[in-house]
């Protein structure tokens, strides 16, 4: 895509002003935003970008973007997971519940956590693959499942988090949350599986088109699979940090904060494809940030939450249509 | 005798024996008073799945028409503040505004190129907050008599069936309509915009349009569905919580194929009628509360992979990515076969 877009720039110099990528729009998009959010918020007598103000942002940009780097992986294999917001209230309560206010449980609960996403990841996968159920209706079924049991086990929240594993989710160097250099170092892993590993051609080759990977010779159940499990387990990595932020488990905690549509408009803000086969982690960590700061933001000005969701979806909308003008043929 | 669609077996199959169990499960279904009830309940999202399906069936998503509902429902609210000679020009009014969502999720879609489903997604997010900017974060004002009885009045001491609802109706009327739409010309053309838009372009379709006029049905649709819902169950915030997903979920189930080009809209109704009948089962099963969704997810999951297993999942993604990778040249010659 760059290369492409260097390569033109040489060949027809000066035709017209150089559309950036999509992964570069975000990114500007991103660094508007904070020029404007911080210029509006110091009309007001405030600062955006203070102590409190970045650690904010930084922990928003934590929750959101560990399930959105899974969501980045399923949508890439042309696939998508409605199913994030209940596990991630499943999981936070898993990892409460099994650590039960003891120390000596901590790798227990996050290893029974992680262990019940894989679990909850590998169905959606099997779903999808051997049941051949579109994996919109897959995961959405799966959403269903879970709140019934999120809603038969747990009337509010429970168990109990250590001290100490609450360090996780509230320790910061300066300003910086530990969390979210611990987010950055995942989606460091999820980069290099995606753009260095022959799990992540296939995925992207799947996601690109089934068929013709198919005939290639990738496995495309499997890696489809592989691509559901990553992306719960990516859930259950925001599960255990609400966990950790909270002190206990919230059975509502995903669904309140609409994590499955939130981390989907992340990805697509980053430049995926919703069909597949294009996007990546770097992208949507920025549609993430952009997302973040966005709110804080508005939190900052005291806007009505109501408006916040009106200018949310509009920004939504207007980015995927700037990136749609230069894709031909990149329309679902 | 008309042949049915393929892959919209199953659901009539399925809705049958609901129907019947229904009659065992219990006393309320001995006599046709119950199931009419049924279809009083289920007239609503029925509707609904007949917008959804036109929009599905040309290869989008409307996931705008839950957060429609609740909108459309809070207007109504507000604009008729219990005045009955107000409820005339409201109607329609809800009507106008059904359209004109769709119409801009059918332009943001087509002219802008933005993927339906983060179009409707967006639309969904600004609903919601514009609604509740609006009217300060709850619904205020209240529904007339004469707004509230087309959903839940109906000529009364009609023989056999006791009283016969508007809204059913209304629902025969709309769906007769619809069913008789696809099998003129212009309806064929609508399934040939979801099988392969790039034929339909370059024999000269007008696929831009089509796909708008879908939106535009799809925000009608949710608006006679609000107005049905509304003087059923009255106004609340929630009116419309998750209808998107019944609705997608419900013509998913009539055996219509994510992804366009294939499916009936009556065997789509009778998807959402499914769903309906199925949540009055588990109802009188006593699953209610807490494990219900659960259920529902499961069979939900069943049904839908019991109807794929002719049209499978990666035939149809085969499909769609045939029909964005052809886009210059001539569409590959394995697409355009119609049987």
């Amino acid at each position: 895509m760059t290369a492409l877009d260097a390569s033109t720039a040489t060949a027809v110099p000066r035709r017209k002003l150089q559309m950036p990528g999509s992964t570069a729009t975000v990114y500007l998009a991103l660094g508007l935003t904070l020029v404007v959010g911080s210029l509006l918020v110091a009309e007001r007598g405030g600062t955006l970008l203070d102590q409190p103000g970045i650690t904010k942002i930084l922990t928003l940009c934590t929750a959101l973007g560990l399930v959105a780097i899974g969501q980045t992986i399923a949508i890439v294999a042309g696939s998508l997971d409605l199913s994030v917001a209940h596990l991630i209230g499943l999981t936070s309560l898993v990892t409460a519940e099994v650590m039960a206010g003891q120390n000596g449980r901590i790798v227990l609960a996050v290893a029974a956590a992680l262990g019940v996403a894989a679990l909850v990841g590998a169905v959606n996968g099997l779903v999808v693959t051997k049941l051949k159920v579109n994996p919109f209706i897959a995961t959405l079924g799966m959403a269903l499942v879970l709140q019934g049991v999120l809603e038969h086990r747990y009337t509010g929240p429970a168990g109990e988090t250590t001290r100490d594993f609450q360090r996780l989710g509230y320790d910061r160097v300066g300003p910086v949350p530990v969390s979210f250099l611990v987010m950055l170092g995942v989606a460091a892993l999820a980069w290099w599986l995606l753009a260095r590993t022959r799990t992540g051609h296939h995925i992207y080759a799947v996601g690109g088109d089934a068929e013709i990977a198919r005939v290639s010779g990738v496995r495309v159940s499997r890696t489809v699979i592989t691509a559901h499990v990553l992306c719960a387990l990516a859930a259950g990595a925001t599960g255990i940090f609400l966990a950790s932020r909270l002190g206990a488990g919230a059975p509502y905690v995903g669904t309140d904060a609409s994590y499955d549509l939130q981390s989907i408009a992340a990805v697509v803000l980053g430049g995926a494809l919703l069909a597949g086969g294009r996007g990546g982690v770097i992208g949507t960590i920025g549609g993430v940030m952009l997302l973040a700061c966005l709110d804080t933001t508005f939190d900052d000005l005291g806007v009505d939450p109501f408006l916040k969701d009106v200018v949310r979806g509009s920004v939504i909308i207007v980015a995927v249509a700037l990136y749609a003008r230069r894709k031909p043929g990149g329309r679902t | 005798m008309k042949r049915l669609a393929p892959g919209t077996l199953p659901v009539f199959a399925v809705l049958a024996i609901l129907l019947v169990a229904l009659a065992f499960a219990g006393p309320a279904y001995e006599h046709p008073q119950g199931y009419i009830a049924l279809l009083k309940r289920a007239a609503p999202l029925m509707i609904l799945a007949l917008g959804q399906y036109f929009v599905i069936v040309t290869g989008g998503f409307d996931l705008s028409v839950g957060s429609l509902v609740t909108a459309e429902v809070v207007i109504a609210a507000r604009l008729l503040d219990g005045n009955e000679d107000r409820t005339w020009p409201v109607l329609l009014l809800l009507i106008g505004f059904g359209a004109l969502v769709g119409l801009v999720n059918g332009l943001i879609s087509t002219v802008l190129e933005v993927p339906s489903f983060i179009t409707t997604l967006g639309m969904l997010l600004i609903l919601e907050g514009a609604v509740f900017l609006w009217t300060d974060g709850a619904p205020r004002g209240a529904l007339t008599e004469s707004f509230r009885q087309w959903g839940r009045m109906g000529f009364e001491d009609v023989p056999w069936i006791g009283q016969l609802p508007y809204s059913v109706l209304i629902l025969l009327a709309l769906g007769t309509a619809a069913a008789l739409f696809m099998r003129t010309g212009m309806g064929r053309l609508v399934l040939a915009v979801g099988d392969n838009d790039t034929s339909v372009r370059l024999a000269g379709g007008r696929v831009r349009t089509i796909r708008t006029l879908a939106f535009v049905v799809s925000g009608i649709s949710a608006a006679v569905a609000a107005i049905l819902l509304g003087g059923f169950s009255g106004v609340s915030a929630q009116v419309g919580g998750g209808l998107e997903f019944e609705a997608i979920t419900a013509v998913v189930l009539g055996g219509v194929a994510l992804g366009g080009g294939r499916g009936s809209v009556v065997a789509a109704m009778a998807g959402a009628l499914t769903l309906k009948a199925l949540f009055s089962l588990l109802n009188l099963l006593g699953i209610s509360g807490a494990l219900e969704s659960t259920v529902q997810g499961v069979i939900i999951v069943a049904a839908v992979a019991y109807a794929a297993a002719d049209t499978g999942w990666r035939d149809r993604v085969l499909r769609s990515k045939a029909r964005s990778t052809a886009q210059p040249g001539p569409p590959a010659p394995d697409v355009v076969t119609t049987s």
